[in-house]
C-alpha cells in the first residue's frame, strides 16, 4: 500500500501542472495513467500540432508543450505509474483506497482527477460475436508475435500500426489485410512496403472491405468481409487483428459516485472538489458554470485544488500562501539557490 | 439560419435552425442533440461527431478536409457517407441537409 498525500489520476497537462502545485506547497504526490507515456491527450492526440493559446508561450505543440511541463517538474522526481488504470476508489476511514488495473494500491486523503476525457482505450469491432474472442483469436493490440507464426492473420485498419503489424507477421504467417477504403494513412515507406508485399503475394489486400461475419467455435474458424459493393468474401483465419486507434472512455470512474453531468464530473470553484469530500476534478473532465476546455483553465483549477489537498493532508497545520519569486521554503523544494 | 435535419439512430428527427458559420457538429451540441459527443470539440482529432450524409446530399457538400477520412477510419462502423460533423460548416448553401447519427460514437 502506498501513502501519498494526493493521488493524480491522468498525466496530461492539468496532471502535471497540478503536481507542480502540490511540490511547490510541500505535499507529496504520484501520478497515475492508462497510456504508455506522459503527456495524454497532448500526446497521444496531437503531438505535432500547434498550440497557440498557452499564456507567455507564442505558439508550442501538444510534445512540447509536454517536454516542458516533465522538465518543470524534473527536480521533484515524481513517482508515474504508467500503463495502469485507475479500476477502485473507495472510501476507508479518512482516506481513500486507490487500485490500479494492475493491483497497486494508494491510500491517500486526497484523489486529484485530471483524467481529460477519460481514460484510452483501443477502439474495438462493433461485431457483437467479437467478444467471446476477444484476448483469445481476436486482439487490439500485439503481446507476444510469437503465437502467430505459422498461422492465419486477418488484420483490420490502415494505420501505422496495421500496416507495421501486416508487414512484420508477413515474415512468418499468412496475412490477410483489411482495410475500408483505397487509401492508407501510414508513413509512406510502410505504405509501399505493404504494396510491395501484396504484388508478391506475401500479403492478401483487401480494401473497400469492412469485417462482416466471424464464425468458430471455442477457437475462431473463418473470417466474413463484405464490400462497399455488397460483395462478400468468407475465408480461414486464426487469428484477428484490430487496429483502429483509441478512443476515450470515462471508464471506472463512472463508478466512483461523483455526480456526472454528460461526460464530465461537477465541482465546485472554490476547491475544485466533487460531492465526494477528498475527491476533485481538474481539466476537461471537470465542469461547472463558464466552464472553459482550455489547457489553461486547467492549470488554475490545478492550483487551487491542490490548496484544497493541503488541508486533509496537514489537518494540524496552516496552510501560507507565498511566490516563488520570494519565499526561501519554496525555493529550497524547487531546488534553485535563495537570493 | 440554415435548416439541418438530425436523425438519431432511433429514427427521432430534429430540425433546428443553425446559425450560418457555425459546424453541423456545433448546432447539435449547442442543440442538446444527442449522439453526437465531439469529445475533442472539433479539431479534428476524434471521430466522436461522425454522422451519415443522406446519400444526395454527400457530393453536394465540399470536399473532405485532408486528414478527415484517417480520422473516420476510427469511427464506430464507418460508411461510404461518413462524415465528421466538425467538419461541415453551415452555409446557405447545405439549406436542408439531412444527416444520420450512428448507433453510437464510441
Amino acid at each position: 500500500m502506498i501513502k501519498t498525500d494526493a493521488l493524480i489520476i491522468g498525466a496530461g497537462p492539468t496532471g502535471l501542472f497540478t503536481a507542480h502545485q502540490l511540490k511547490i506547497i510541500g505535499l507529496d504526490c504520484q501520478i497515475v495513467d492508462n497510456l504508455d507515456k506522459i503527456g495524454g491527450q497532448c500526446i497521444e492526440l496531437y503531438p505535432d500540432k500547434p498550440i497557440y493559446d498557452i499564456p507567455a508561450i507564442p505558439e508550442c505543440t501538444g510534445e512540447e508543450l509536454t517536454q516542458n511541463l516533465i522538465k518543470q517538474l524534473e527536480h521533484f522526481k515524481i513517482k508515474f505509474h504508467l500503463n495502469e488504470r485507475v479500476d477502485e476508489v473507495k472510501k476507508d476511514n479518512n482516506n481513500w483506497e486507490v487500485k490500479t488495473s494492475n493491483g497497486t494500491k494508494f491510500s491517500t486523503p486526497n484523489v486529484i482527477i485530471a483524467g481529460g476525457v477519460g481514460s484510452f482505450e483501443p477502439r474495438k469491432f462493433s461485431l457483437k460475436e467479437c467478444e467471446q474472442f476477444e484476448n483469445k483469436s481476436i486482439f487490439y493490440s500485439v503481446k507476444d508475435k510469437k503465437i502467430f507464426e505459422g498461422k492465419i492473420v486477418t488484420i483490420f485498419g490502415g494505420g501505422d500500426s496495421a500496416l507495421d503489424w501486416a508487414v512484420e507477421l508477413s515474415k512468418t504467417s499468412k496475412v490477410n489485410l483489411i482495410h475500408r477504403r483505397d487509401e492508407f494513412r501510414g508513413a509512406n515507406a510502410t505504405v509501399d512496403k505493404v504494396h510491395e508485399l501484396a504484388k508478391s503475394g506475401k500479403i492478401n489486400l483487401f480494401t473497400k472491405y469492412q469485417l462482416s461475419g466471424i464464425k468458430g467455435s471455442s477457437n475462431l474458424e473463418s473470417v466474413e468481409i463484405t464490400h462497399e459493393n455488397k460483395e462478400v468474401k468468407t475465408f480461414k483465419t486464426d487469428y484477428i487483428l484490430g487496429f483502429f486507434g483509441l478512443i476515450m472512455q470515462l471508464g471506472p470512474i463512472s463508478n466512483w459516485g461523483l455526480n456526472l453531468n454528460k461526460k464530465t464530473i461537477e465541482v465546485d470553484t472554490e476547491k475544485f472538489e466533487t460531492n465526494q469530500k477528498g475527491i476533485y476534478a481538474v481539466g476537461d473532465i471537470c465542469t461547472y458554470p463558464g466552464k472553459l476546455k482550455l489547457i489553461l483553465s486547467g492549470f488554475h483549477e490545478g492550483a487551487l485544488a491542490a490548496r484544497a489537498c493541503f488541508k486533509l493532508a496537514r489537518p494540524n497545520e496552516k496552510y501560507r500562501f507565498e511566490f516563488t519569486t520570494s519565499s526561501k521554503t519554496i525555493k529550497d523544494r524547487l531546488g534553485v539557490k535563495s537570493d | 439560419m440554415t435548416k439541418i435535419t438530425y436523425i438519431e439512430h432511433n429514427g427521432k428527427e430534429h430540425t433546428i435552425d443553425v446559425q450560418n458559420g457555425l459546424t453541423v457538429m456545433e448546432g447539435a451540441v449547442q442543440n442538446d442533440i444527442p449522439g453526437i459527443d465531439a469529445d475533442c470539440g472539433g479539431s479534428m482529432a476524434c471521430a466522436t461527431c461522425h454522422v451519415y450524409v443522406k446519400d444526395d446530399w454527400y457530393d453536394k457538400l465540399d470536399e473532405k478536409s485532408e486528414g478527415e477520412d484517417d480520422m473516420i477510419d476510427q469511427a464506430y462502423e464507418p460508411k461510404k457517407n461518413s462524415r465528421l460533423s466538425c467538419q461541415i460548416t453551415v452555409s446557405d448553401k447545405i439549406e436542408g441537409l439531412v444527416v444520420y447519427l450512428p448507433e453510437k460514437q464510441v
